[in-house]
């Protein structure tokens, strides 16, 4: 751990002091010695930094270098209860947090079926304790890196999915996220569980959203476990506030015949880190990542994807594209493993990036490492701008430079996009990205005229 | 309607056209014939305002305006259609939603409100007809897997839903069988009316046997060196575009 960084580190140890003192009696339970190893695995590792080759191109200094407060509970959720109810999927489930905190007033759960439990992390640990504390961990290391432990050691609140065997849930689970801190950089930490028993099938949008520009940091861990013959469609968006900081760890165990498919866009926050790890930990495993980054202005938005293919007669299937426009700095990265034992494995990744201007940077890095012989693994990167051609054929029939642009840009990621489970998702994401794109074209102009 | 005079225009250094004189009138069909090289799509190109053409000299009047101040998108807001030689695939954009965007942009321009989607799908699909198409081409992303034919096809459909006053088919007919050919010639012939004008660039006479022009002009080297009626592409067939060549050079050596 650099030197620097033991006045942060400190600081943690200090608000973990605090935390545990509120906590009373919960102090000696057996999730409490969790969150001791967390905070002792974070004080060990200290914040990575670019010094290290998974962090290389992400420099995250902003954010070890900003004391965050830990959330707290929020009195008042009425000023931000106007800005989510817009954001409720129409027939979903609705499981909200502000600021990390439960928010039962714009969750909606009541009438979901047996065998389906949809709940608060902390509810579900007071009422299934014995149930629910072996599956803290069992799929993320909490000593993965400085981020996983520090969520770890203050492990307390977030969501808990769990479908009994057999169970078809026919509505999505909707998990949103909201962040409103105006009263300083706040540190909110959720920690997701969900656990889709065998044959189980059920879609869950993950969502995280800045109802208000102001710095905070999510630090999100989500463990998600399969049983054979699973299916689960996962929609994710990262809308985070563009002066906020996201980091999250989405680790995923699968197991025989199952089918996860994760469509992630990221569009906000100053500096974004998404981490995916799957381990297809038996045959027959269809495992799709998809994902869309859009960055404008001097964003920072990182995409770490790992996929394990540990046994046979499995296959994956990855797709992630980039639109990086101002000074906007965008990163891929996708680990595929194939173990020894991993014969007959398909597995196919592709990544493409749009850059929109000329100060964009993308750092893109397939990383392929294949130990089985008889597999089929294909890769592969391309960079490139909008097509002249592709723009005059559109103004040629008379749309506007700026139309034809927008258009070929939302074109491009529109494969991405069309591959969000939930259509509710889909049909709201489009405006949104439009009016970013538009936003970073204005912005763009304003600051040609200045100059 | 149009009226070029003395057009020059370069290709990356190259002087491709060399002095082009024409005049269009509402209600006329023009062909322009030539060779390969001869700067047949340049003119094309020039016209639909292509940004890798650079124009030197000369100057173009369209319906009174002078067409090369225009950016593209006014140009083709003002009633001029480009058929392109080679249509451009863009995935990812339905070709129902960019012929809206199309016709909308124009429709606004000229101070027509903006078609609903009731109106606009009634619009295409009678327009459709026009080029035999069949309806799941609506949905599909412009050009993307369409077979050379229907590309074409689907050129002379966006012109029968856009209606042009000046239409320019580049080499329209290229890479068509005769079936196609027939359907697309057809569709351009219903749109034939006293107030538009075509203008169709070919490298050959048999797209002229369907889509018979009143004037015929042939380009070879950057310059219209032979008009006449619709029987100069019958002997030009016949003869050549060497023998325009000679007959060039020994008027212009006579001269």
């Amino acid at each position: 751990m650099p030197s620097e960084q033991q006045p942060m580190i400190t600081w943690y140890e200090e608000q973990f002091g605090a935390f545990e003192k509120s906590l009373n009696g919960g102090r000696t339970s057996e999730i409490h010695a969790l969150r001791r190893k967390g905070i002792a695995a974070f004080a060990a590792l200290g914040f990575p930094t670019p010094r290290q080759e998974e962090w290389r191109f992400t420099n995250i200094a902003p954010i070890t270098k900003t004391a965050f407060q830990p959330s707290r509970q929020s009195a008042d959720l009425s000023i931000v209860e106007d800005r989510i109810r817009p954001l409720l999927l129409a027939g979903a489930w609705h499981l909200v947090f502000v600021n990390g905190q439960f928010a039962p007033s714009v969750s909606h759960l009541a009438g979901l079926p047996a065998g389906v439990m949809v709940s608060a992390l902390s509810e579900a640990l007071q009422k299934h304790p014995n149930e629910i504390l072996p599956a803290l961990g069992a799929v993320v290391r909490s000593d993965e890196n400085a981020f996983t432990a520090l969520n770890t050691a203050f492990l307390q609140e977030g969501a808990f999915i769990a479908v009994r065997d057999g169970m078809d849930v026919e509505r999505p689970i909707q998990v949103l996220f909201a962040a409103h801190s105006p009263g300083g950089p706040t540190l909110i930490q959720p920690r997701n569980i969900v656990i889709g028993g065998a044959r189980s099938r059920f879609t869950i949008v993950e969502q995280y959203v800045g109802v208000s520009e102001h710095p905070y940091l999510t630090n999100a861990v989500t463990e998600i476990s399969l049983g054979a013959r699973a299916v689960l469609e996962h929609d994710r968006v990262q809308e985070e506030s563009l002066e906020a900081y996201h980091v999250d760890s989405l680790q995923v165990h699968l197991r025989r015949d199952c089918r996860y498919t994760s469509t992630a866009v990221s569009l906000g926050g100053a500096i974004a880190r998404s981490t995916i790890g799957t381990v297809l930990d038996d045959e027959g495993i269809e495992c799709t990542l998809n994902g869309l980054l859009l960055a404008t202005g001097t964003q920072l938005l990182d995409s770490h994807t790992a996929i394990d293919h540990a046994r046979p007669n499995c296959a994956s299937h990855e797709l992630y594209k980039s639109i990086l426009d101002g000074q906007s700095h965008g990163v891929f990265n996708g680990k595929i493993f194939v173990r020894k034992d991993a014969q007959k494995t398909d597995a196919k990744q592709t990544n493409k990036t749009l850059l929109l201007s000329d100060d964009a940077v993308i750092d893109t890095k397939p990383q392929l490492e294949i130990f089985a012989d008889d597999v089929k693994c294909t890769h592969g990167a391309t960079v490139g701008q909008l097509d002249d051609e592709q723009i005059f054929y559109l103004r040629s029939r008379g749309i506007a430079e700026a139309d034809a642009r927008d258009i070929l840009t939302y074109a491009f990621a529109s494969d991405v996009i069309g591959r969000i489970a939930v259509e509710g998702v889909r049909t709201r994401l489009e405006p949104v990205i439009h009016a970013r794109l538009s936003r970073a074209r204005t912005t763009e102009h304003a600051r040609v005229h200045q100059s | 309607m149009l009226t070029i005079r003395d057009l020059h225009a370069r290709v990356e250094g190259n002087e491709i056209l060399r002095g082009i004189n024409l005049t269009v009138n509402a209600g006329e069909v023009h062909a322009i014939m030539g060779p390969n090289g001869s700067g047949k799509s340049t003119l094309a190109g020039v016209l639909a305002g292509r940004a890798a053409y650079s124009v030197t000299a000369g100057s173009v009047r369209f319906e009174g305006k002078d067409l090369l101040a225009m950016e593209p998108e006014d140009r083709a807001r003002e009633g001029l259609f480009l058929a392109f030689q080679y249509p451009v695939e863009i995935p990812g954009v339905n070709n129902s939603y960019f012929l809206k965007s199309s016709l909308n942009a124009i429709r606004k321009h000229r101070g027509l409100e903006e078609l609903d989607a009731v109106d606009f799908l009634t619009l295409i699909r009678q327009r459709m007809k026009l080029v035999e198409m069949d309806e799941s081409f609506l949905n599909r992303p412009v050009n993307e897997g369409f077979s050379g034919g229907e590309k074409k096809r689907n050129e002379i459909f966006h012109m029968a839903v856009l209606e042009p006053r000046l239409a320019i088919l580049d080499e329209t007919d290229s890479g068509l069988d005769i079936d196609a050919l027939k359907i697309v010639a057809d569709g351009v012939n219903t749109l034939r009316r006293p107030d538009n004008a075509t203008i169709v660039v070919t490298h050959y006479q048999r797209l002229l046997n369907y889509i018979v022009p009143d004037v015929v002009h042939v380009l070879v080297d950057g310059r219209i060196v032979k008009s006449g009626g619709k029987e100069l592409a019958l002997e030009l067939e016949e003869r050549g575009y060497d023998w325009v060549r000679e007959n060039n050079a020994r008027a212009t050596v006579a001269g």
